[in-house]
């Protein structure tokens, strides 16, 4: 193990930079976050409108997600209102994705002869996207460090050809890569010099504290409910203008407003399962308009293919 | 036209002796553990139904699975498939033209080379061997393209079409060698080589196998057991080992010993400690966080009891023996425990009660109301089963109690996350806020039985719970006609009924199925019932309902009460078709033991028994009976009298001297018959004496003094059979022997209905 431990390890932008020069020699596009607030990176339009159609599409970015019902006012060493998702997509998926993609842990600096590397069944579904696929979690000495999935289907409509999605948890990794017990007391970035490195506390634990409260205590929910039903009809009215790039981000706003709801704790199990259907309803409305908008370009330039 | 040809002929041909191995694996992404055992059965099913579609038998196989590959070997196959000549018929020769042109199609042959054999075509076709290197390049790519996995999945560059191949995950390689030669075959654009993989990390590289003799050995050597079982040994005695090495004691798994051999290719188990304050969680919940979220076996020290130890199995060697990896799960580990203590402790803040008033928020059943309705049922009704002495002992308000708050824990933290601890976490709630052991007990156990071979409670309070809530359960879905159907059974119903037989069987609850199910509905009703005027009038009109159907099982479809009130109809038809379903319950928990489902219908047909003890103990008696010579021989003689009495009708005016009086019931001390013979007198003297015999020890329950009292008319019907002649030629004589053999099946009936015996 000396090689390993000889080695400092990286700092959590330091994995991010390192993952960026891994994917991007691998043809990734390395692109932004999306500008928009998303539960997960497979809700960037890159991931869901990009998986579907027969274009070749291989990218990597990371993407800030929040979960507000995960919020713990920055008192739980292991759980975020806010947090980041490394996420590749390639599509098709390639023969040897699995060996690229542990190729990623190696770049920074995970050794499968020193860690237990697994690939645990874990299929994944978002109800709200109406997507499904099949694939694992990923095990690193039994901690989920990956969702690796075969995306089968994306709005209702099947994924022809099939794209691999990789989503990395990096708080995760990187706890585990700097051997820490606290999120927030990872290594952001390193000191350089004069100039001192920040810690992922430093960064965000204020963010958290006030984020929680908003989320749990203080966000209208008057404001939120209309917020929702504004974004629901400003979907349908994209849609129905032949605009599903702009209707797919009222989609991702309803999906955020529906969260805030339920951190507010304001709808019940019944409305649950009833708001959720309006938020797939929107998210299936927006790909079958993306896929109008483009499938005569698609079965032109790839003779052939067919919804 | 046939399907099948009238004859083949196998011909001898040359090489059919010389015998082959082959192998084949099928490479893939990692398969899900659970899937694995499936997937051996599945290759070897269809593998055996190719060779068997091409007339080879497969013979012996071995088939194995690791994560990553599906292996398959066949010893000892022929070089060639024999050559058969088959011969199918054909229309007769002055059949229409369309029949000859029909059969010319299939069998590809012309008019001239058809034979006439007595006015009927006759073809005869030559089929030549084929080798079997050939059938097996056809027979792979089919067995892949209708492999049923339970979930499947398209990849790749060829998912671009619908028709793409579909596999569990990714398929990587296909390995096929007959003896020494590849077999050549292709699907998916992946086409059959010599080369495999071994270890993804210890031997990345591409591996060549020989044959199918070389193929465990070369993938061992690059750090892959390919024989599951193997790898489960591996893990079974590796694990004991690491436990007692660090003298604990391994809590057996096999199910996590089969889950962990199908995550690994090369299993290396480890022990490691975690933080010994953590022990003060619940045992049950440290074991089942550690085995559903991590996959970990746990440990328990000398004295027994749970210790700080786990054990993973990794899929390496590592390089460090594998400290680093048992450093990073006792990480995970803890946070997990962090987790389920911080629930331990937050759910311990709100007393039971407390929790149990938020169950109105949770719906039991949309068409049934919240589980705080439930509970307010099953509270009034496990109260009921205690004061009404139907469940002896029980202390009708401990029972109440306990029913009160054995729904509590579903709305706590720790059963929200892992729903599998509902009622075990009730009780520890329950102990640690001091309520009395009986009430913590019952809290616990009252989902038990749960399916055969749980254990079944027996302390008078967890019984009454335990019965009260499946009660209330069937009651009321049966109500609401959610009824199982076929193999359709989506509330468990069926098991609630066996949990309930298991119930009463075990603490021989003596009670009729038919009440039990009336104090149901009365508590549905909320403790009233309306017009029917009463608990006494409600059971005698549902058992009058009960007897009459069970007179008359084969003939009643539908049941009508007298009651206007639909509510009592509603109640009454949903008891009505739990009694019919019942006897079909008892019949399946009582299969195991060995009784006969015949004997329980014998003595179900009765009718108007609905007390399972009491009813199994005649069964079982009667079972013995029919294993002795006089029982078989009894059922001989009932049958042969049964028949004789029906072929002679009912018209049949049988005298008095033969002891049955005018109303059809048996009398003793019959007038005396003249033509009585001796063996005449004998039966009926054994009569006199065995009906009232029967009788008396059926009504004192000693059922095998009843079977005694039977076997009393073995000899005497035995004798009277060979003695005389039933349809003697005088009239008064036929009409006197066909009323002694009335008597004799009456009796029999007085214990079981023998028609419904077989054999």
């Amino acid at each position: 193990m000396a090689d390993a431990a000889d080695k400092t390890p990286l700092s959590f932008q330091d994995m991010i930079l390192t993952l960026h020069a891994y994917w991007s020699a691998r043809g990734c596009a390395i692109l932004q976050p999306y500008d928009m607030r998303v539960g997960a990176g497979t809700f960037h339009p890159a991931t869901t409108l990009r998986s579907l159609g027969p274009e070749p599409w291989n990218v990597a970015y990371v993407q800030p997600s929040r979960r507000p019902t995960d919020g713990r006012y920055g008192e739980n060493p292991n759980r975020l209102q806010h947090y980041y998702q490394y996420q590749v997509i390639l599509k098709p998926s390639p023969a040897d994705l699995q060996e690229q993609y542990l190729g990623s842990l190696a770049a920074i600096g995970i050794d499968p002869l020193l860690h237990d590397i697994r690939f645990v069944e874990d299929d994944w579904e978002s109800p709200t996207l109406g997507a499904w696929g099949l694939g694992w979690e990923v095990w690193c000495d039994g901690m989920e460090v990956t969702q690796f999935t075969y995306f089968q289907q994306m709005g209702g409509f099947d994924c022809k050809p099939v794209a691999g999605e990789l989503t990395y948890g990096l708080e995760r990794l990187a706890m585990y890569i700097q051997n820490v017990d606290n999120v927030y007391d990872l290594r952001f970035s390193d000191p350089v010099g004069d100039v001192p490195g920040v810690s992922y506390g430093d960064v965000f634990l204020e963010n958290e504290r006030q984020f929680s409260k908003w989320n749990f205590e203080v966000a209208d929910t008057d404001t939120l409910f209309g917020g929702f039903r504004a974004a629901e009809e400003e979907c349908k009215r994209a849609i129905a203008a032949g605009v599903p790039l702009a209707a797919y981000d009222q989609a991702i706003e309803a999906s955020h407003l529906f969260n805030l709801l339920q951190a507010r704790g304001v709808i019940s199990v019944q409305e649950r399962a009833n708001y959720m259907a309006r938020v797939r309803d929107l998210a299936k409305g927006s790909c079958k308009a993306w896929i109008d908008s483009q499938s005569e370009r698609w079965s032109a330039q790839y003779p052939g293919w067919t919804l | 036209m046939d399907r099948q040809p009238v004859r083949t002929l196998e011909c001898a041909i040359s090489g059919v002796d010389a015998v082959t191995d082959f192998l084949l694996e099928l490479r893939s992404e990692e398969i899900p553990a659970r899937m694995q055992a499936g997937a051996r059965a599945e290759i070897e099913k269809l593998f055996r139904a190719q060779l068997s579609a091409a007339g080879l038998d497969a013979g012996e196989l071995d088939v194995w699975s690791t994560p990553r590959r599906l292996a398959l070997i066949a010893k000892g196959l022929p070089e060639a498939t024999a050559a058969v000549s088959e011969e199918w018929k054909g229309p007769r020769t002055n059949a229409p033209p369309q029949a000859l042109e029909g059969f010319l199609r299939k069998t590809g042959l012309t008019r001239d080379q058809l034979e006439d054999r007595d006015g009927v075509y006759f073809a005869v076709i030559d089929k030549p061997g084929r080798a079997t290197k050939d059938v097996l390049a056809e027979a792979i790519p089919a067995i892949i393209r209708s492999f049923a996995w339970p979930k499947s999945m398209r990849w790749g560059l060829e998912s671009a079409s619908s028709e793409s191949l579909r596999w569990v995950r990714p398929l990587s390689g296909i390995v096929a060698i007959f003896g020494e030669e590849l077999v050549p075959c292709e699907i998916g654009g992946i086409a059959s080589g010599f080369a495999t993989r071994g270890h993804r990390f210890h031997c990345p590289g591409e591996i060549t196998i020989g044959s199918a003799a070389d193929y465990a050995e070369k993938l061992r050597a690059c750090h892959v057991i390919v024989d599951h079982e193997e790898r489960a040994a591996i893990i079974r005695d590796g694990a004991a080992k690491a436990a007692a090495d660090a003298g604990l004691a391994l809590v057996e798994d096999e199910g996590l010993v089969i889950e962990n051999a199908g995550l690994t290719e090369w299993p290396v188990p480890l022990l490691g400690r975690f933080d010994e304050a953590f022990l003060e969680v619940p045992p049950e919940v440290i074991q089942l966080t550690a085995r559903v979220n991590q996959k970990y076996f746990v440990v328990n020290g000398p004295d027994g009891k749970l210790a700080n130890g786990f054990i993973c199995t990794a899929n390496i060697d590592a390089s460090d023996g594998g400290a680093e990896i048992v450093a990073g799960n006792r990480k995970v580990l803890a946070a997990r425990l962090s987790d389920a203590r911080f629930f331990w402790e937050q759910d311990r803040k709100t007393s039971l009660a407390d929790h149990a008033k938020k169950l109105d928020r949770i719906t039991f059943h949309e068409k049934l109301g919240t589980v705080a309705d439930k509970v307010e049922r099953v509270a009034k009704l496990a109260e009921w089963l205690a004061s009404e002495g139907i469940v002896p002992n029980g202390d009708p308000a401990l029972a109440r109690q306990a029913a009160k708050l054995a729904k509590a824990d579903l709305v706590t933290e720790m059963v929200g996350e892992f729903p599998e601890l509902q009622g075990l976490m009730g009780g520890y709630y329950a102990r640690s806020e001091g309520l009395p052991d009986a009430v913590a007990d019952a809290i616990r156990d009252h989902y038990k039985p749960v399916g055969q071979g749980d254990d079944v409670p027996t302390a008078p309070v967890t019984v009454a719970v335990a019965l009260a809530d499946k009660l209330d359960t069937l009651f009321a879905f049966y109500l609401h006609e959610m009824t199982p159907t076929g193999s359709k059974d989506p509330f468990a119903l069926r098991r609630a009924e066996l949990s309930i037989i298991a119930l009463i069987l075990t603490n021989r609850i003596r009670v009729s199925l038919a009440y039990l199910l009336y104090l149901a509905s009365k508590v549905w009703y909320g403790g009233c019932y309306l017009d029917f005027g009463g608990v006494e009038a409600m059971k005698s009109e549902i058992e009058e309902s009960f007897v009459q159907h069970l007179r008359s099982r084969a003939g009643v479809q539908s049941f009508r009460t007298s009651s206007n009130d639909t509510r009592v109809t509603d109640a009454a038809m949903a008891i009505w078709s739990l009694t019919e379903s019942f006897p079909q319950r008892l019949k399946v928990q009582q299969r195991e033991a060995g009784v006969r489902h015949d004997l329980i219908d014998a003595v179900f047909a009765l009718g108007g028994e609905d007390d399972l003890v009491r009813l199994l103990a005649r069964v079982k008696a009667l079972q013995a009976f029919m294993a002795t010579e006089d029982g078989t021989n009894l059922l001989a003689g009932y049958k042969r009298a049964a028949n004789i009495l029906k072929q002679a009708g009912k018209d049949t005016v049988i005298p008095a001297q033969a002891g049955i009086a005018v109303d059809g019931e048996p009398m003793n001390a019959a007038p005396a018959f003249g033509g009585a013979t001796e063996m005449d007198r004998a039966l009926l003297a054994a009569l006199d004496a065995a009906e009232p015999a029967a009788a008396a020890a059926v009504a004192d329950e000693c059922f095998t003094d009843a079977m005694a009292a039977l076997a009393s008319l073995r000899a005497p019907i035995d004798a009277f059979f060979d003695g005389v002649m039933v349809n003697d030629p005088d009239e008064a004589v036929r009409a006197y022997r066909l009323g002694l053999l009335s008597r004799f099946t009456g009796a029999v009936h007085g214990v079981a209905d023998f028609s419904k015996i077989e054999g």
